[in-house]
């Protein structure tokens, strides 16, 4: 007897996660079968390992950091819900509906700043350099890369680029064309 | 009391022998003799061909009770969620620091923070939709075939719709299954005593004859326990002796598939138990290759023992999978270079399931084997296409692993399969770091390659 048709979603939540998220319905069917595909403890969670268990994701340098920014602060499992909220940031938006809550910016400087205090310092900076590059760049040109990068963001001086200057940096760069992922559907 | 009694269990006793009587003539009239002289009556076709109505209008009822209703439908994707564009790292990531930069020269920077939008959409890609973890999980139906494990609607059934399932619940688990199960064991048991048996006779060409004969005919009756409905292709490309059948892997089925049709010299590990047995007998009959647990590990010991027997021309050919493990049918995944080392002719052979009748991929974390044995036989049948495709042997300068892709290419190209590059060993294991490192060294190079330019000028 299948799982998937004892947990299937009910009406009510999708309206729920249509309303938060703007996924359309089937776009919220679709990703709710690969959820339930991916969790292999059949729980109604996702966990670390269910996440690592994507090859491709696998050997993503930034993989690691991707799937904890599934993960609220301290916590080891994700629901659907969770699932979905942090997919939203990817869903490509139409001008009339923009959201400062789900914006591809905020996810991409959520990926920089570890610690989630609102500034990317010099080591988280280092940090994902050092993912991206691996043992390819000695410590001290990268540490150079990193001061330079520093020195053109901070307007303020506090040595640490905070999600204004983010943001200013990529100003030019069309984020949502960059970061969001075109659905089938 | 006991006189009452007596002259109806008397009744009973013999209107349960009629019964036995006439179920096993018809079984052997019907079954077992075709099996024997390998003909058919076709009661199979038509009777798949009938199956095939009545999915047809199970799911028009579905679609009728769901627009009733006024729900859209969950319809099982065939195609994927999202489109992916093959783009390299360097062209994306040049494209997202020139369409962000507010320098002169283009893509001289050595790093900018939007570099980090490519890894993340990549990453949250492969996180919607990969190619590697839904083959390792049973494909998913457009239409409904009646049985419960494979129905993802099911508020929309009417009563018309639940009776016949009822019914057909009825027709599987009573009637097919027993009549299955009973076929299951005269073959097997006919396999273990009557290869045991020509094992006495003197090795020659009468036991070869024999050998063959029994064979097939046994796994002719395998056949008909599953009720599989099998087509063949191009049979003059069928291996012959000398040669290496590969083919791609999606049950232990396909074992009997393709045995049914030719005879093959098997290469496995020895099991215990039942499978032993059997493993044991067959191998007196003719010699199949069967290895200790400790000598798979020995890559040089197999591959000394598969050219020996290859060599032999008077020995069958070898089947092997060279997949490694059961995949679910809808993809061929990275060939171990093992069996293409050897050198000997590669007769290349595409299995394909049709899975509206029954599901025939093994998910051995999910089910152990009789578990799946039971589904099988429980489904209403198991229907493929197999092809034999022309042989192929390596060619100058080629490498067993690009004549390993090669074969693969064109089993996947005949069966309409995705042909993948991942190795099915992902099922179980995790990925390799190098691939990673990959990646790492292709990124690097874009930081440092453009500070050596910029030395330079």
């Amino acid at each position: 007897m299948g799982s998937r048709a004892s947990t299937l979603l009910r009406e009510e939540e999708i309206e729920e996660i249509k309303k938060e998220t703007g996924f359309s319905h089937s776009q919220i069917t679709r990703l709710y079968s690969r959820f339930t595909s991916l969790d292999k403890g059949e729980n109604g969670t996702l966990s670390r390992e269910d996440f690592q268990r994507i090859p491709e994701l696998a050997i993503n340098p930034l993989g690691d950091r991707i799937i904890n920014a599934f993960f609220p602060e301290g916590e080891d499992q994700v629901n659907f819900r969770g699932f979905m909220r942090t997919l939203a940031h990817f869903r490509p938006i139409e001008d009339n509906e923009k959201n400062k809550n789900y914006s591809g910016d905020f996810i991409a400087f959520r990926l920089y700043d570890l610690d989630r205090d609102d500034k990317i310092s010099r080591d988280e900076l280092l940090q994902v350099l050092r993912m991206m590059v691996g043992v390819n760049i000695s410590d001290e040109q990268l540490g150079s890369i990193a001061d330079r990068t520093i020195q053109e963001a901070d307007t303020n001086g506090d040595n640490s680029i905070s999600f204004n200057e983010f943001i200013k940096v990529l100003e030019k760069v069309d984020v949502e064309q960059k970061m969001s992922i075109r659905f089938l559907h | 009391m006991e006189l009452f009694f007596s002259p109806f269990d008397n009744l009973v006793c013999i209107l349960l022998g009629i019964s036995f009587t006439v179920w096993f003539t018809l079984l052997l009239v019907f079954i077992i003799v075709p099996a024997i002289f390998g003909v058919s009556f076709g009661i199979r076709r038509l009777y798949m061909k009938t199956l095939l109505k009545i999915f047809e209008w199970a799911t028009l009822r579905i679609e009728r009770g769901a627009k009733e209703k006024n729900h859209p439908l969950y319809k099982p994707y065939s195609n994927a969620i999202i489109a992916r564009e093959p783009t390299s790292l360097e062209q994306e990531i040049k494209e997202i620091r020139r369409s962000g930069s507010n320098r002169d020269f283009d893509s001289a920077s050595e790093f900018e923070m939007s570099d980090i939008f490519y890894f993340a959409r990549r990453g949250v890609e492969s996180i919607m939709d990969d190619e590697v973890t839904k083959r390792f999980s049973a494909e998913e139906l457009e239409s409904w075939n009646l049985l419960t494990r494979s129905n993802y609607n099911f508020h929309y059934i009417s009563l018309r719709l639940t009776v016949l399932w009822g019914l057909g619940l009825l027709i599987r688990y009573g009637f097919l299954l027993p009549l299955r199960v009973t076929l299951a064991f005269t073959g097997v048991g006919l396999l273990v005593f009557l290869t045991s048996v020509i094992g006495l006779l003197p090795n020659g060409r009468m036991k070869n004859f024999l050998s063959e004969k029994v064979h097939l005919m046994c796994y002719r009756i395998c056949v008909r326990a599953l009720t599989a409905i099998i087509t063949y292709h191009d049979s003059e490309n069928k291996p012959k002796n000398g040669g290496i059948c590969v083919a791609n892997h999606t049950s232990p089925i396909d074992v009997i598939i393709l045995a049914s049709d030719g005879c093959y010299a098997m290469v496995g590990q020895i099991h215990g138990g039942l499978m032993g047995v059997i493993q044991r007998s067959m191998v007196k009959a003719c010699p199949h290759i069967w290895f200790e647990r400790s000598e798979v590990k020995d890559r040089h010991l197999v591959a000394k023992r598969l050219s020996d027997h290859v060599e032999d021309k008077s020995k069958l050919p070898i089947l092997i999978f060279p997949e490694g493990t059961c995949i679910n049918n809808t993809s061929v995944m990275m060939f171990k270079k093992g069996s293409f080392e050897i050198g000997a002719t590669v007769y290349p052979v595409a299995i394909k399931y049709d899975p509206r009748f029954g599901d025939a991929f093994w998910n051995s974390s999910k089910f152990g084997m009789v578990n799946y044995l039971l589904r099988m036989m429980s489904s209403w049948a198991i229907v493929c296409s197999v092809w034999y495709l022309p042989p192929m042997s390596r060619e100058e300068g080629e490498d067993a692993v690009q004549f390993a892709n090669r074969v693969k290419a064109a089993i996947a190209r005949q069966g309409g399969l995705v042909d993948l590059l991942w190795d099915g060993g992902l099922k179980r294991g995790k990925v390799k770091d190098t691939f990673k490192e990959e990646q790492q060294k292709l990124y690097s190079k874009m930081l440092v390659g453009t500070q050596e330019d910029r030395s330079r000028s």
